[in-house]
């Protein structure tokens, strides 16, 4: 068994941080079995689009890596995730460390009823952080990773829910990134935004590629297509394939997966 | 039912436009007295309302007429001589109500929160349904209770405790000697006969509270207490000020309860080991042998100035309320 995860030490952060390994990984809620021994690796940065029709299981495996769904009743599982080679659902681990370790933004943008500036400092106020200049320094650093600060550098007293739909998810993008995450999962962060603002959040992923592992969940193929460098395709539960977006996409060598994505099912 | 098969268009009847041929006459006839008893019955609740309040502004009259502002500022009632001077008793329903909510809100809160939130989910539903079962137990059960188990407590225990051995008796709160029936022991009744009212609104708003903003601070690293803490409750405020505003309107009323314990002593309160007295409690001692038309008319009074209590207190609820979710 693998050590525990524990609090990272800023200072001697690895070159290379955030990659997730999945090692025969199965998930049940009751009788039924969601995810059914997913092995896969995902390698630090980069962005990996998990696709699949309903029910697929895409958004379970997502929530696993973040122990999300550790409340919900009859959940069993078995098998292995480990964040930077630390078993993540080893019973000693810390949940409240992982989650900073593990960003998440989900698929209806979810900001506080607070202001702008409290949303995007949450998490390092959970941390303890007090300190009225390093907030600032943290909110202004993560709402411009963001790609959100030059919006509301004037409204970060506002209410965060006067902010239009795409500017509050980035707001949760920003949040997220406040806690420094190794990995950024995304429930399909765009779907319920219109297209100008989806574009905005694929240009944001594009250059946040190199910091962070970003996995993305989306049901929109061409959205995987644009954005993500490896894309891995899950039926029923279990993982088709897996391989660099464009060979997936333009020669697949499950034929379930060419039938999904030249959309004949799903 | 199958839906009636038309006759081929050809055939049917030529349509008339001297007669309504939109429904059936039987039933637009039912959907007109349908309609006319709901809205009888919608328009019969405020209307009871109006002819209560009407009722009791017109008894009441002659005793606002004769006695005027001391029905409000005045501290001695006494029937013989015709001094009818509520305030005691308006301070005692206010005090009493006031004080039992300070004790039941946090009680009934946490109850709530440990219902929806954290209890283990064999236990949440007894749990509940254990709180919900203390609404329905009958007030006067309450005072029966009250009578022979809470005033000999407070007598022999908790007032010598809370006054000698915590020396609390040198703030003018706790002063007095320990009779056992007091302000105190109306409020801790009242606290344990609106704590359900308020847990179980309570535990219907938390319950709102979507699921988006929980996990929106889990996945932030926020435990389970700092998710309540930061997601569930500030979303759930207004609701809860709603809850709490409910129990209060429910104590200023209550009466059978409160009047067995009280010790209904016309003073103006001052201490919560001293016997005091409520509105209500006035109003079911008095209205039964009310002596004369003055007196009746008095009590009337009183009557009007609960109800007009009551119905602030919903208002400046309904307001607060408002105000929460513009600023949300």
């Amino acid at each position: 068994m693998t050590a525990p995860l524990d609090r990272p030490d800023a200072s001697a952060r690895p070159a290379a941080r955030g990659r997730v390994e999945l090692d025969q990984w199965s998930v049940w809620f009751g009788a039924t079995a969601a995810l059914q021994d997913v092995s896969l690796a995902i390698a630090p940065g980069g962005v990996t689009a998990l696709i699949g029709p309903s029910g697929c299981g895409k958004s379970t495996l997502l929530r696993s890596i973040n122990r999300l769904d550790d409340a919900t009743v009859g959940i069993r599982h078995a098998g292995h995730i480990r964040l930077d080679g630390e078993d993540v659902h080893d019973p000693r681990t810390d949940t409240s460390v992982l989650r900073q370790r593990v960003g998440m933004v989900f698929q209806r943008s979810n900001p506080f009823p607070r202001s702008v500036f409290d949303n995007v400092v949450y998490g390092p106020r959970l941390n303890g952080e007090t300190d009225r200049r390093t907030l600032e320094e943290i909110a202004e650093r993560s709402l411009r990773r963001a790609a959100l600060w030059d919006e509301v550098k004037d409204r970060l007293r506002d209410s965060a829910l006067r902010l239009s739909g795409g500017q509050q998810q980035r707001l949760c993008i920003a949040r997220a990134l406040a806690n420094d995450p190794g990995v950024l999962l995304l429930d399909e962060p765009a779907s319920a935004l219109d297209p100008l603002a989806t574009t905005r959040i694929e240009e944001l992923l594009y250059d946040l590629r190199r910091e962070v592992t970003i996995v993305i969940v989306t049901h929109n193929l061409q959205q995987a297509a644009r954005v993500s460098d490896r894309t891995a395709f899950l039926l029923a539960g279990r993982l088709v394939e897996v391989d660099e977006t464009a060979r997936l996409f333009t020669s697949p060598r499950e034929a379930r997966t060419e039938a999904y994505i030249t959309g004949r099912f799903g | 039912m199958t839906a009636p098969t038309l006759p081929p268009v050809a055939h049917r009847r030529p349509v008339r436009t001297d007669v309504r041929v939109d429904a059936t006459p039987a039933r637009g006839y039912g959907d007109r007295v349908y309609g006319v008893f709901i809205t009888t019955c919608a328009l019969a609740v405020p209307a009871l309302l109006v002819l209560v309040a009407a009722v009791i502004a017109r008894s009441a009259w002659p005793a606002i007429e004769q006695v005027g502002t001391e029905l409000l500022v005045g501290r001695t009632w006494d029937v013989p001589r015709g001094q009818f001077g509520a305030l005691p008793a308006l301070l005692g329903t206010l005090a009493s109500s006031l004080f039992a909510l300070l004790l039941a809100t946090p009680l009934a809160l946490g109850v709530a929160i440990y219902v929806t939130e954290l209890a283990p989910l064999r236990l949440r539903k007894p749990v509940a349904f254990l709180v919900d079962v203390l609404a329905a137990i009958p007030s006067v059960v309450y005072g029966l209770w009250a009578l022979y188990v809470l005033v000999p407590f407070l007598r022999e225990h908790a007032m010598p405790f809370l006054g000698e051995t915590l020396g609390l008796r040198e703030l003018a709160l706790f002063r007095g000697p320990a009779y056992g029936p007091s302000l105190l022991a109306a409020s801790l009744v009242l606290a344990i006969m609106v704590l359900p009212y308020i847990a179980s609104v309570a535990r219907e708003v938390l319950q709102a509270v979507p699921r988006a903003q929980r996990e929106a601070a889990l996945a932030l690293g926020a435990t389970r207490w700092e998710m309540v803490r930061d997601a569930v409750l500030p979303y759930a405020r207004s609701g809860l000020v709603g809850a709490v505003i409910l129990g209060l309107g429910r104590a200023l009323g209550e009466t059978m309860a409160v009047t067995m314990v009280i010790g209904n002593r016309h003073e103006v309160p001052t201490s919560l080991f001293q016997p005091a007295y409520t509105m209500a409690s006035l109003l079911a001692n008095e209205f039964a042998e009310a002596s004369g038309e003055l007196h009746l008319s008095a009590l009337m009074a009183v009557a009007g100035l609960l109800l007009a209590i009551t119905l602030v207190v919903n208002a400046i609820a309904r307001w607060l309320v408002w105000r929460m979710e513009r600023r949300a």
